[in-house]
């Protein structure tokens, strides 16, 4: 086992909504009539079903309610055994799934609220992502700007799978947005469900729709790259969450083949993709799709040709690794301490400033 | 429509590998709208002059991303005698199967009835395309081959269209596209991949089609860039389906080949299979082995777009995996992002595999002697 080192930052743990009413305490008394007069149900995504295996380490699904909805559990499951100085909160309540800008805006200035008093005020550890209302790019960045004042709030959090491809010219203000705050944008696996879980249809089994994230997050890359997101916005980080990593290079490769052949087409595109992705993208660890083998491991990282890229995460409470192996086998300790340690410093800028300004 | 850009000095004197090589991937063209019509009934004549093909797109004429070039094809290969890019089977052999000493073609026709809204329609275009790839191509060059073309949403009238052609042995493959109204695993293709096995005919999938369904799980993007990478990401998801389906537990003897779609995303595509399947195989009980098994035993690759990494040993660790005996070179003639053979593969790979990798592996699979 590759042992963690102290003083790391996870930087992908799923703090739970026990139910839609828990927000009820955040929301204005029309929402709040809303929910409870049109009966509405808890929001829970089909990318994460409460009782699927994927969801919940068998040893981390708590007697009863969500996994991931007691603090006191993942204080003692994961935040102390890795023995992390900082903790990253992406919620994945289903808010995204919402059709109307307005509903969705509530609940996401909702959840945002709850976060912070529910768990940031709880451990001093932890720091939060700022959910946003996509359905509407003018509230997404009211609501980037006013959890911002918070610095406890380190970065802003979208779905892999949304309505319209992520480099597409409209969501733009989010972005500048985020870069003038010091945020880079979380992209984490999950659909809106607004468009067929593939870019082929609606497949059978719950099982296509994760492994499906990963085809997911590449064609995202190839939109923020020859959208030319990152030539607009070069000190914009953005961070691949729960993605898998292991597709990169091989995705990288066939992407700067076909931008060699057709570069006429974008022509803002002025870096090669690789070197785009080297600048400006970061990957959690979790989960690593490869097998337990060290050597193989270790050929996969020099395939991506930079040891700077991936960020320590448990993807706490997914079942990604047994244990205490949230590190695989045969890394090297200075790659353990880039991925714990200084590659998360660097991503997340508000981590290195007083909370209190 | 006959360009020509600037003149070349004649084909045959750059070429330097003179090694036999399979081509498993030609793609012959229709040089007028009409020469189709000959295979097709009367009625249909009509229909096309009224109606058109009515695909899963809005477009009446042409792709919804527009191509780099004319025809996404090579500016150089347009026939002398007018039409266009692939559309001559004398200036095909003039310019590419003699000098590049193909001996084995595989014909991939891909405007067909695939992908069009009217099933009948589909059906009767995809037979005429069947005959026509005889009757123009195969019975005039025997290193061609024909890949039965079939009503791809219509799993019914396919499978008859497979067992119609069965044992013709101009025809070496049945040919879906990995873009379809579903995934490919679903139950309306299982008649194909029945009829197919039962033929002892391989598939092939080919990158491309239209579905209607975007073509990203997050909508429709901007740019042909975007549609030419994106179809590697919906082979992946296409290949998942028919693994996860139960597709191959089924057909144990099927073989499939994912033709212009790229292979360096297959070990991790498999060992994420793999890795998600340990968790949640109670979901899918007919799926019996690891899916990385399935994958490497009964799947089979063709090179071109070929992965171009910097480091020529990270392509070599990518093949390791999946085995050189899974690898069928193919050159995408005529169109635009061509592979030459005679530089496709870096220096450092052993004469056997070398062999295996432009011809050998195309002959075992495609039962050629």
């Amino acid at each position: 086992m590759t042992t963690p080192l102290p003083g790391g930052v996870d930087c992908d743990l799923h703090p739970a909504v026990p139910h839609l009413t828990s927000l009820l305490p955040y929301m204005n008394d029309y929402w709040r009539d809303q929910v409870t007069t049109r009966g509405m149900v808890d929001l829970i995504s089909q990318s994460y079903p409460t009782n699927s295996p994927i969801s919940s380490r068998p040893d981390w699904r708590p007697a009863k309610g969500k996994p991931g909805s007691s603090l006191e559990d993942m204080q003692t499951q994961a935040l102390d055994p890795f023995q992390v100085a900082y903790g990253i909160c992406n919620p994945l309540y289903g808010v995204q799934m919402v059709f109307s800008e307005d509903m969705q805006d509530a609940f996401c200035r909702a959840l945002n609220d709850w976060l912070v008093k529910e768990w940031l005020d709880k451990d001093a550890r932890l720091r939060g992502s700022i959910v946003i209302p996509t359905q509407s790019v003018e509230k997404s960045v009211a609501e980037i700007e006013r959890c911002a004042r918070d610095k406890r709030f380190v970065q802003v959090l979208m779905l892999v799978m949304g309505d319209v491809p992520l480099g597409k010219r409209a969501l733009w203000p989010i972005y500048a947005a985020a870069e003038r705050l010091g945020l880079p944008i979380g992209i984490h696996a999950g659909s809106a469900y607004h468009n067929p879980p593939t870019s082929v249809g609606w497949g059978s089994y719950h099982i296509e729709d994760y492994v499906a994230q990963a085809q997911a997050f590449q064609t995202q890359l190839t939109s923020l790259i020859v959208e030319g997101v990152f030539a607009r916005h070069p000190s914009l980080k953005m961070v691949m969450l729960e993605s898998g990593f292991t597709w990169l290079a091989p995705f990288v490769w066939r992407l700067h083949k076909f931008w060699r052949g057709i570069r006429m087409e974008t022509p803002w595109v002025d870096r090669a993709p690789m070197e785009i992705v080297r600048s400006n993208i970061r990957f959690s660890l979790q989960p690593v799709d490869a097998p337990p083998d060290p050597a193989l491991l270790n050929r996969l990282v020099d395939h991506m040709q930079s040891d700077e890229l991936i960020l320590f995460s448990t993807d706490y409470p997914h079942w990604q690794f047994e244990g205490n192996e949230a590190l695989p086998e045969g890394l090297s300790s200075d790659l353990v301490r880039k991925i714990m340690i200084d590659n998360p410093l660097a991503t997340y800028g508000r981590l290195k400033e007083p909370v209190r300004a | 429509m006959n360009i020509q850009l600037r003149d070349r000095p004649e084909v045959e004197s750059k070429v330097e590998v003179k090694i036999a090589i399979a081509d498993c991937d030609i793609h012959p063209a229709r040089a007028t709208k009409t020469e189709l019509y000959p295979f097709l009934a009367k009625r249909w004549h009509e229909h096309l002059q009224v109606y058109q093909e009515h695909p899963y797109q809005g477009m009446m004429e042409g792709p919804p991303y527009p191509k780099a070039q004319p025809n996404a094809s090579r500016r150089d290969a347009y026939p002398p005698e007018g039409g266009p890019q692939g559309s001559s089977l004398s200036f095909m052999q003039k310019q590419h199967l003699d000098p590049n000493n193909v001996v084995l073609g595989v014909l991939n026709p891909l405007r067909t009835g695939q992908g069009l809204r009217n099933h009948d329609l589909a059906a009767a275009i995809c037979s005429a395309i069947n005959d026509w790839q005889i009757e123009k191509w195969t019975s005039k060059d025997s290193r061609l081959k024909g890949s039965i073309v079939v009503a791809n949403e219509d799993g019914v009238t396919a499978a008859k269209e497979i067992r119609k052609r069965a044992g013709d042995k101009d025809y070496v493959q049945v040919l879906l596209l990995s873009r379809n109204v579903e995934p490919l695993g679903q139950r309306r293709y299982w008649p194909i991949y029945e009829a197919a096995e039962e033929a002892g005919l391989p598939i092939g999938v080919h990158a491309f089609g239209f579905g209607g369904n975007p073509i990203t799980a997050s909508g429709w993007p901007s740019y042909y860039i975007e549609e030419m990478v994106g179809h590697s990401q919906c082979q992946q998801t296409a290949l998942a389906s028919l693994v996860l389906e139960g597709v191959f537990d089924r057909h144990p003897t099927l073989k499939m080949i994912m033709v212009e779609a790229g292979f360096g995303w297959a070990p991790s595509l498999a060992w994420r299979l793999d890795k998600v399947w340990q968790r949640l195989r109670s979901e899918v009980p007919h799926v019996k082995r690891p899916p990385s098994d399935i994958i490497r035993e009964q799947i089979w690759w063709t090179t071109q777009p070929m992965e171009d990494p910097e480091r020529r040993d990270h392509l070599f660790d990518v093949i390791d995996w999946i085995g050189w005996d899974k690898l069928l070179f193919a050159t995408d003639y005529p169109h635009w992002d061509f592979d030459d053979p005679s530089r496709v593969l870096p220096p450092g790979v052993s004469e056997a595999n070398r062999e295996a990798f432009y011809l050998g592996n195309a002959k075992k699979l495609y039962g050629i002697s």
